[in-house]
């Protein structure tokens, strides 16, 4: 018997979509004197919006705003206060989550149901935990009054659009700092939309600036000399070029950049949730998160029953129409991206390891990439060096936990990790010696506010999330 | 023990302390994961002629249940009619689900018309009583003419580690079925753990059930998404390793068509659409076909027609 699910399409008209959106420097929209922009739907190819991005005389005029805004009112304004505007913005994109998350899918290609279940709420509840330290910052741990810093430039990838500039945002404020952020040149939507939500909350003018562009945009802010702390997400090659420019500065760092995590999965692993934990860990977003657990490394003792499993299940992801409700990856978000992730993987094949793809249809149009596993793969090749940031997996196996240990941490990055089995004992020893910043056991890809979040090595410094995540935008 | 077991698995019933070995070595179940993938499933969208389709094939799937001490003829002859015909052009259910002493009513009136009768036996519900009487009411729902008997298991031998007498015990009332079809109740709610529901549900499977079935309905919690979705992935692991289709009966819990849907959903992306099959797949259930029968006639109508528009048994 077959049983096809009838498609079942989220509304277009859901995300109000105007024709163009235009930076947000001190309080106001304005017209940015840089080149516009087209955004894409990654789905179909088609023009979005026209935005408009920021020239160097915008930038400055941004971080001067932030800097007046600092300085008059929002750098000595009572962390209570500081909070009812936070809280304010949180609950504001709890109301607008539906029309924030049909945005966010057609900015970015990602499925409805991620934008819906996890990027729009986990962004409304960054803010809402961040709401609640402003005005308990004494406790935190830094000393008895711990001061912000000033004003900070962040600058954000397109992988998860709205929730890093959650990230971003709600902790400078809580903190007191005032912010100009430039969100990426293929996502900027939803970050305006955010500027709009923030314009709505009567935060003061100039508190938070807005201002899209490509990298030049970037370089330009973190450069400024007006900007007290930069704080970076996306790729190490740009991560270093920023630290460099920084040296000296005297400015604050924070970076968050590529990774190759593994996911470790032990012979006495609950093998079904194990399967999903790696289906999670690869295939969540397309694959493009910094985090992702591109590299299975599973006990050979198991490896065979563990990839027969996996195939099976990675065949029923469906894959296509993003704004479907049923689809489980989505488009990829750029033709950049889709030719980096086909190189990479035709390196994997002339390397000489064991390609298996998902034989599910794809849509005719857009940028689309089937999931793909990479089966006896050894750690010479680039397809376990090189982040893919695609629904690409590499299967490697081991023998002892040392061995797994010794792979697992054989990598120039460092950011996450996952170990699969029933053995406590076992999980500890493994997160005692693991170079990476988060460990998960027997799960992957789980977000919280409270959890700080960051890197060892070329996965950047600095954390993000929780009470640890407060020490980067205040002075201490 | 039994020897003659004759799968691959026989040398994982040979003895008291291979099968305790087996079932220990399965994989464990990690509940926040399992939790986490059922609720990923229930988030599926199923839409016009996907959702009529299921709500047919969930309708023909329903064993329709009365299970209660004030039990009459009547209402037995009267749920049979429903389950022969719950409503104009809709398919019949799967099948009757009654005590022992109503299985003779209930085959009268379902004879030629393709619907099962399935009785409870073994000391439905508790499953307290001596091997003895277990057998003789196995044997007395089989002479009255049930066509499939829903046993229950001894849980406190299991949840004591007894497994060869829950395997045995299974097995003496497989053999007084003879060619009744047997599913086995589990009774999940009463186990506790994940661990233990996929364990139970490999000892049903290893002593020969046809179908493993989550709950007498007399238990809370009955049939969860986690744990039929656990089931599912058991007799999907037996068909790969034996090539044999064994059945899932959720019973107890599932009273709307969300729930069902979400249910068959899990039977689809779990185990397969092989699955999608009253022969392999059956809700226990009361409540649930009236609703059911609702969102039917709102799905063709258009409209909603409310509960006086079904009849009540």
């Amino acid at each position: 018997m077959t049983w096809e699910y009838d498609p079942a399409p989220e509304s277009r008209a859901i995300a109000n979509l105007k024709p163009t959106y235009r930076p947000f420097v001190d309080g106001e929209f304005v017209d940015g004197t840089g080149e516009p922009l087209k955004s894409v739907n990654p789905a179909t190819e088609e023009v979005l919006a026209e935005v408009g991005t920021a020239g160097p005389t915008d930038v400055d005029k941004a971080v001067k705003a932030a800097r007046r805004a600092y300085d008059k009112v929002w750098g000595r304004m009572p962390g209570s206060e500081r909070a009812k505007y936070i809280f304010r913005i949180a609950r504001m994109i709890a109301e607008r989550a539906r029309e924030l998350a049909v945005l966010e899918t057609l900015d970015n290609g990602k499925p409805i149901k991620e934008s819906r279940d996890t990027d729009v709420p986990t962004a409304s509840a960054h803010f809402f935990y961040h709401a609640g330290w402003a005005d308990k910052l004494e406790y935190a741990g830094y000393g008895p009054d711990p001061r912000p810093l000033g004003v900070a430039g962040q600058v954000i990838p397109w992988n998860f659009p709205l929730l890093m500039a959650a990230w971003k945002i709600a902790p400078a404020l809580a903190c007191g700092n005032t912010v100009v952020l430039k969100p990426a040149e293929t996502t900027p939507l939803t970050a305006l939309v955010l500027a709009e939500i923030i314009q709505q909350a009567e935060l003061p003018p100039g508190v938070v600036n807005i201002v899209p562009g490509a990298g030049d945009v970037g370089a330009e802010l973190v450069n400024h000399p007006g900007v007290a702390k930069v704080a970076f997400t996306g790729s190490t090659e740009v991560g270093k070029l920023i630290q460099g420019s920084l040296a000296g500065t005297g400015k604050k760092l924070t970076l968050e950049l590529g990774g190759k995590a593994a996911n470790i999965v032990f012979d006495d692993a609950p093998l079904d949730q194990a399967v999903e934990g790696i289906v999670n860990g690869i295939f969540f977003n397309q694959g493009h998160v910094c985090c992702a657990g591109s590299r299975l490394l599973v006990q050979e003792s198991i490896a065979d029953e563990l990839l027969d499993r996996l195939h099976e299940r990675v065949a029923t992801l469906r894959v296509g129409d993003p704004m479907d409700k049923n689809t489980d990856v989505g488009a990829i978000n750029s033709r950049d991206q889709l030719s980096k992730i086909r190189e990479l993987v035709t390196s994997g094949e002339q390397e000489g390891a064991q390609r298996w793809t998902s034989p599910c249809p794809l849509p005719e149009k857009g940028f689309f990439f089937a999931p793909t596993v990479f089966a006896n793969v050894t750690q010479s090749m680039r397809i376990a060096r090189e982040e893919i940031f695609g629904p690409v997996l590499s299967v490697l196996t081991f023998r002892t936990p040392d061995e797994a240990l010794a792979k697992a941490n054989n990598t120039p990055y460092g950011l996450s990790a996952g170990v699969w089995t029933e053995k406590g004992s076992r999980i500890l020893w493994m997160a005692d010696r693991l170079r990476a910043g988060v460990v998960w056991a027997n799960t992957f890809n789980r977000f919280d506010p409270a959890a700080p979040f960051g890197g060892y090595q070329e996965s950047g410094f600095g954390r993000e999330g929780g009470r640890t995540g407060l020490e980067a935008y205040l002075d201490v | 023990m039994s020897a003659t077991t004759t799968h691959e698995f026989s040398d994982a019933t040979r003895d008291e302390s291979s099968l305790r070995r087996f079932l220990h070595g399965l994989p464990g179940v990690d509940a926040v994961g399992l939790e986490q993938r059922s609720a990923g499933l229930a988030t599926r969208s199923i839409k016009k002629s996907s959702k009529r389709w299921a709500i047919d094939t969930a309708i023909s799937m329903v064993d329709l249940t009365t299970l209660e001490g004030a039990d009459t003829p009547g209402k037995v002859r009267s749920l049979c009619a429903k389950a022969r015909h719950p409503a104009p052009a809709t398919p019949r259910v799967a099948a009757v689900c009654v005590y022992p002493d109503m299985v003779a009513t209930a085959a009268q009136e379902v004879a030629g018309t393709g619907v099962e009768v399935a009785s409870v036996a073994t000391a439905f519900p508790s499953g307290r009583s001596s091997l003895r009487i277990k057998i003789a009411d196995t044997e007395y729902a089989v002479e009255a003419g049930a066509t499939e008997i829903d046993m229950v298991i001894d849980r406190g031998a299991f949840l004591a580690g007894r497994y060869g007498q829950v395997f045995d015990e299974i097995r003496t009332i497989k053999a007084a079925c003879g060619d009744t079809h047997l599913k086995v109740i589990l009774e999940t709610g009463e186990l506790a753990t994940y661990d233990n529901v996929r364990r139970a549900s490999w000892l049903a499977l290893l002593a020969g059930g046809d179908f493993i079935k989550t709950s007498t309905g007399k238990v809370s919690p009955a049939a969860t998404l986690p744990v039929t979705n656990l089931m599912l992935q058991a007799v999907r692991d037996w068909h790969a390793a034996t090539g044999q289709h064994r059945g899932v009966k959720p019973a107890g819990g599932i009273r709307t068509t969300k729930d069902a849907i979400r249910h068959l959903v899990a039977v689809h992306e779990v185990a397969g659409p092989d699955w999608l099959t009253p022969k392999l797949f059956r809700f226990g259930a009361s409540s649930l076909l009236n609703d059911l029968l609702m969102q039917r006639q709102t799905q063709l109508s258009g409209h909603y027609s409310g509960p006086d528009y079904v009849t009540v048994d």
